[in-house]
């Protein structure tokens, strides 16, 4: 049996060998469809870690609350209402275990110097944002709590807008650029905190939210934060504070006990587990779409293989006549198929490789070579090797020597 | 001594009711070691069914074939695909060979099936494609070579691994009258020399004087078996 499955890898190599553009273009399908598979899950599961890493970098006491329910690819925030500044206080004052709050107001605003201009999202907030968030400075200085109060036009600002406003490399600290409807000095460059899943955290501008209330967006209602950024003291259950800060909210929001919460609570392990679960969504999702690329290159090499043993049926009475037994005939095709698929799997991985870590590098994903999805899709390759070269393989072993000698 | 080749009331018949055609109809034959039969006969006299039936590529449908004593008749495709690679060998009008595939590959093909090893295999090859006078063609390739030499690299393929019988089906049809006589000499040599036992198919008198027995079929039946004279 052993020599029969070499013979017979040997006879496939053979004929491999004897058209190898055949043989290329037959395999073409599945090195993309691995190739493919491979990249998409590893790409996903960096960017996975990759966004898991981040969130946890912010700490462990951090919790955060935003209105609407829920957060991520289900959530629903349309015509909720958002917090005031008493929200915030409330929360500070009402519960033990809260080390800071800090009240955010984002918008996204028009931000000019010179002749370049941007759309930047810009933040609102107290001095503690910078604690909670754990930003630091990279040059200048952060705002005190004198300019939060007084709403001084100040700014600080992260290193993509930087490196866009700034092209000519000048140094920005004490340059004005226009923020929206007013002027504001830069006085602070944040520290680079890179990607966080899909959105950059470099672009970003921070200012006083008093600053952003009263200068640069036109009107103000007493409702305009949209997010609360707790920091929990060292020690303290998070558990418990969630619970404790969901019940003062429905009360401060008078929902009703038969309403649902109409905001949401989350501490950094349940956003790490939120955003992991979209972007693990999307992986499935793209991995589903490459499986079904190899699914239709194994379609290919079926294909191939169906006209390559009508165009070789003299081959095959030739081999017949001999002495090849169907078995060996029948085991010669599908070492071939197999050869092929597996082939194009190596190949695939090799591609996949070279893309991960190519595209790793573009969108800044530290990428890891996992053994399982390779094996997984290596294995699949030859799996389609066996199910798509099986029909023509028994076709090619059901022929009569004598009817395939005369084949012309 | 058992003969080579005994058929007892052979008979072949394709299709069945009234679209039946037979093929063969009670064919008795002793063919010895060491002979060279020629089987004449007009096309449509049943001599190419009686070559495939004696080359065990096909079954006869009433009667007895034994080849060296063994009742062919009773084996399976299988046991009939062992027979042939041990026992037989093959030549065909149109060579045969494997395109894009040196004339070494092409002789050590049988020898694979064997599962000889890589040097055995190129050492029988090498042997078998100096003894058809072709020593210094291994590396070329059928559409390289002329067309008795292409015959030749299919004489070396049949002959590789030792068969007691070689069944050459029109062996010169597609060859000119200097080239066959070149093959039916070779034929005729290793009939000779190595005792292989020649069992060949022609409508052609001059071929067939090659031979030392000429079988003429017609419809069927056996019409003539007569020694060769010359």
């Amino acid at each position: 049996m052993f020599t029969m499955i070499f013979n017979a890898l040997l006879i496939a190599l053979r004929e491999i060998r004897r058209n190898l553009t055949r043989a290329f273009l037959t395999v073409l399908g599945v090195i993309i469809g691995v190739a493919a598979v491979i990249t998409m899950v590893t790409l996903g599961q960096a960017t996975t870690k990759a966004v898991e890493n981040q969130i946890s970098s912010l700490g462990s006491n951090l919790i955060m609350l935003f209105p609407g329910a829920g957060f991520g690819p289900r959530s629903a925030s349309a015509g909720v209402p958002n917090f005031s500044e008493t929200d915030a206080i409330a929360i500070i004052d009402q519960i033990p275990g809260i080390d800071s709050v800090a009240p955010v107001k984002s918008s996204s605003l028009s931000t000019i110097y010179l002749q370049n201009a941007r759309k930047t999202p810009v933040t609102g907030s107290t001095v503690d944002y910078f604690k909670i968030g754990k930003w630091s400075i990279d040059d200048g200085r952060l705002f005190t709590n004198a300019e939060y109060r007084s709403g001084a036009a100040v700014c600080i600002i992260g290193t993509t807008v930087r490196d866009e406003l700034f092209t000519n490399k000048e140094n920005p600290i004490g340059q004005k650029i226009r923020l929206g409807k007013a002027s504001c000095e830069i006085i602070g460059v944040l520290a680079s905190k890179g990607q966080m899943g899909m959105s950059n955290q470099d672009n970003t501008i921070i200012v006083p939210l008093t600053t952003l209330q009263r200068r640069l967006v036109g009107h103000t209602s007493s409702r305009d934060i949209n997010m609360i950024n707790i920091s929990a003291m060292d020690g303290a259950d998070s558990d418990s504070l969630i619970a404790e800060i969901t019940s003062l909210m429905r009360q401060r929001r008078n929902l009703q006990s038969n309403q649902e919460n109409n905001f949401t609570v989350m501490d950094t392990r349940q956003i790490a587990e939120t955003l992991s679960s979209t972007t693990r969504m999307m992986t499935m999702l793209l991995a589903a779409v490459a499986g079904v690329s190899l699914l239709v290159g194994g379609i290919g090499i079926m294909n191939i293989m169906l006209v390559s043993v009508t165009e070789r049926t003299r081959e095959i009475g030739i081999r017949m006549a001999i002495g090849a037994r169907a078995r060996e005939v029948l085991l010669q095709f599908l070492v071939e198929a197999v050869t092929l698929s597996c082939a194009g799997g190596l190949v695939g991985i090799l591609l996949a490789v070279a893309f991960c870590f190519g595209l790793g590098s573009l969108i800044n994903v530290p990428v890891a070579f996992n053994v399982q999805i390779n094996l997984i899709a290596f294995l699949f390759s030859a799996a389609v090797g066996i199910l798509f070269g099986y029909a023509p393989a028994r076709r090619a072993a059901r022929l009569d020597p004598i009817e395939a000698l005369r084949h012309e | 001594m058992t003969p080579l080749i005994e058929l007892r009331n052979l008979t072949k018949t394709y299709g069945r009711g009234d679209a039946a055609f037979q093929a063969l109809r009670g064919i008795n034959l002793t063919i010895a070691q060491g002979e060279f039969v020629a089987i004449m006969g007009h096309s449509g006299s049943g001599k190419s069914t009686l070559m495939n039936t004696l080359g065990c590529l096909d079954t006869p449908t009433t009667g007895n074939y034994l080849y060296q004593g063994i009742a062919v008749e009773q084996l399976d495709a299988d046991q009939r695909s062992l027979l042939r690679r041990h026992a037989l060998g093959f030549i065909f009008q149109g060579f045969n060979l494997l395109a894009r595939t040196s004339a070494l590959e092409n002789v050590e093909l049988p020898l694979l099936y064997r599962g000889l090893t890589k040097r055995q295999r190129h050492q029988k090859a090498t042997g078998a494609l100096a003894s058809v006078g072709l020593p210094d063609k291994l590396r070329n390739t059928p559409a390289e070579l002329s067309g008795g030499q292409q015959q030749r690299v299919a004489i070396a393929r049949a002959i590789v691994s030792d068969p007691s019988t070689l069944f050459a089906d029109e062996p010169t049809g597609n060859l000119d009258t200097a080239t066959t006589v070149e093959i039916m000499k070779l034929l005729t040599r290793l009939n000779a020399e190595n005792g292989i036992t020649i069992i060949m198919v022609t409508h052609e008198d001059d071929v067939a004087a090659y031979a030392k027995r000429i079988v003429r079929i017609t419809d069927g039946l056996i019409a003539s078996d007569k020694m060769n004279e010359n």
